[in-house]
């Protein structure tokens, strides 16, 4: 029990998988001028990092490690996660409206999302078992909605300040970022 | 386009000067935040993307009247990830310690939006030849970039360039002065200060340039422009730009909202 939470704190906050390994900064820069459509987002990939975490694992430890077909992984996860995005699409759709309303805009932006393979391959990377993957992966995609929400709710005060012209737009969000940065980089010493 | 040029050496300059693709296009923020902590990771994590890039869009060159216009994504995205494999296994065969250094930003490069925009918009419409050179220059252009950049953030974070103590450092116990590294720049957050400083000024002169009459091309990354319609992926965003949709989506609700207020009063 004690690993799984320290395993769940390190990749959530620890290593932030925005503010310290910059996977992801797409949608964290594109997607977060409200708080509402931040939380949308960040809880889409939660879903999708979670889900795709378990299925590289089961593929991963029944498949390619079995065969000694390591070598394949980058082409086999990007190859699985943009098909398990359209499907989970697909399902969502047909079967659970209300979820796909909430959802539903999101998940195509995430297949291409780094932030998701970058998950995959750091499984492998770490040796991580299947469970410890998949509470590993729903850590990191935590760590990505906790991220861009905060900058939301920033982003929606920045509008409200004088901030000089070469700055106006994203040059102050990811100035933003940085400070953000500077502020997890507190968390490193509590592990 | 609206002149066709499309010589090698034409495709080169395009590459590196004028859609530069960090600095003009500002795509492929990623990698160009993560690995650029050393002049060498910024030459590294450059020329590994460059091979991939010029070998991918020679293929999807090469195959563009065979593969369908349905499939033509995962297509492409196969061809670059067997690219980008080969390219790993090189690395890591003769010369592991930039791999070691690059670690997860190498398979990534999978995903880095200038390889498959280029593959998009220019390699699937354009001849074999043009279509190499295209990918060199755009490659040479990115290393260019984020070995400048890595240079600037080693030079303020450690003094060092590609190694080598180029300021002297200061030593406070013998009273020696020197230079004092401001150690945040290796760090995460330098890279979002830097990046903040490119954007900011890239603003100032695409106004400037703008105003001259001599606009620069626009930018495509997705983050830095609010949509995708210029990106690679809007393909796979089902056709259209998926920030205008989730845009749309909230000034539709903002609408609806303030009808339901007028309403009421």
């Amino acid at each position: 029990m004690k690993a799984i939470i320290l395993l769940l704190v390190s990749s959530a906050i620890v290593n932030n998988v925005v503010l310290s390994q910059f996977l992801g900064l797409c949608p964290f820069l594109g997607v977060s001028k409200k708080t509402e459509t931040a939380a949308g987002m960040g809880a889409a990939v939660i879903f999708v990092i979670t889900l795709s975490s378990f299925v590289t694992g089961l593929i991963y430890n029944f498949i390619l490690k079995p065969l000694d077909l390591d070598y394949l992984n980058t082409i086999v996860f990007i190859l699985v996660i943009a098909a398990l995005v359209q499907f989970v699409e697909m399902i969502l759709k047909k079967n659970v409206p209300s979820l796909y309303n909430a959802l539903g805009v999101y998940l195509p932006l995430i297949t291409t999302n780094c932030a998701v393979l970058g998950t995959a391959i750091n499984i492998v990377t770490k040796d991580y078992n299947i469970w410890q993957g998949v509470v590993y992966g729903f850590g990191v995609a935590a760590g990505f909605a906790i991220a861009i929400f905060i900058m939301a709710g920033i982003r929606e005060k920045i509008q409200f300040n004088d901030v000089p012209h070469a700055f106006q737009g994203t040059a102050i969000v990811v100035v933003t970022a940085g400070l953000m940065a500077i502020a997890f980089m507190g968390f490193s010493g509590i592990i | 386009m609206e002149k066709k040029n499309d010589s090698p050496v034409e495709r080169l300059y395009n590459g590196i000067i004028r859609e530069n693709p960090t600095v003009v296009l500002m795509l492929g923020m990623c990698p160009t935040l993560a690995v650029t902590t050393s002049l060498i990771n910024g030459i590294g994590m450059g020329l590994s993307t460059t091979v991939v890039l010029a070998f991918s869009n020679l293929i999807i060159s090469a195959l563009r009247k065979i593969i369908p216009d349905a499939v033509r994504m995962p297509a492409y995205i196969v061809i670059v990830a067997s690219l980008v494999t080969v390219v790993q296994f090189l690395i890591q065969g003769f010369v592991p310690s930039i791999y070691d250094a690059l670690g997860i930003y190498i398979p990534l490069i999978v995903v880095n939006c200038i390889i498959l925009g280029r593959a998009e918009s220019y390699a699937s419409k354009n001849p074999v030849i043009p279509s190499f050179f295209d990918g060199i220059g755009m490659g040479l252009g990115f290393t260019i970039s984020i070995s400048i950049i890595g240079t600037i953030r080693e030079i303020l974070g450690a003094g060092q360039i590609a190694g080598f103590q180029v300021l002297p450092l200061a030593d406070p116990s013998i009273g020696k002065a020197g230079y004092t590294p401001v150690s945040i720049f290796v760090l995460a957050p330098g890279a979002f200060f830097i990046l903040a400083l490119l954007v900011a000024v890239m603003k100032v002169v695409r106004e400037k340039m703008a105003a001259k009459g001599k606009p620069l091309a626009a930018a495509q990354g997705a983050a830095f422009t609010g949509d995708c319609s210029s990106c690679s992926m809007s393909a796979t965003c089902g056709g259209k730009s998926i920030y205008d949709r989730i845009n749309c989506a909230d000034s539709k609700n903002e609408k609806i909202e303030s009808k339901k207020e007028e309403d009421e009063q």
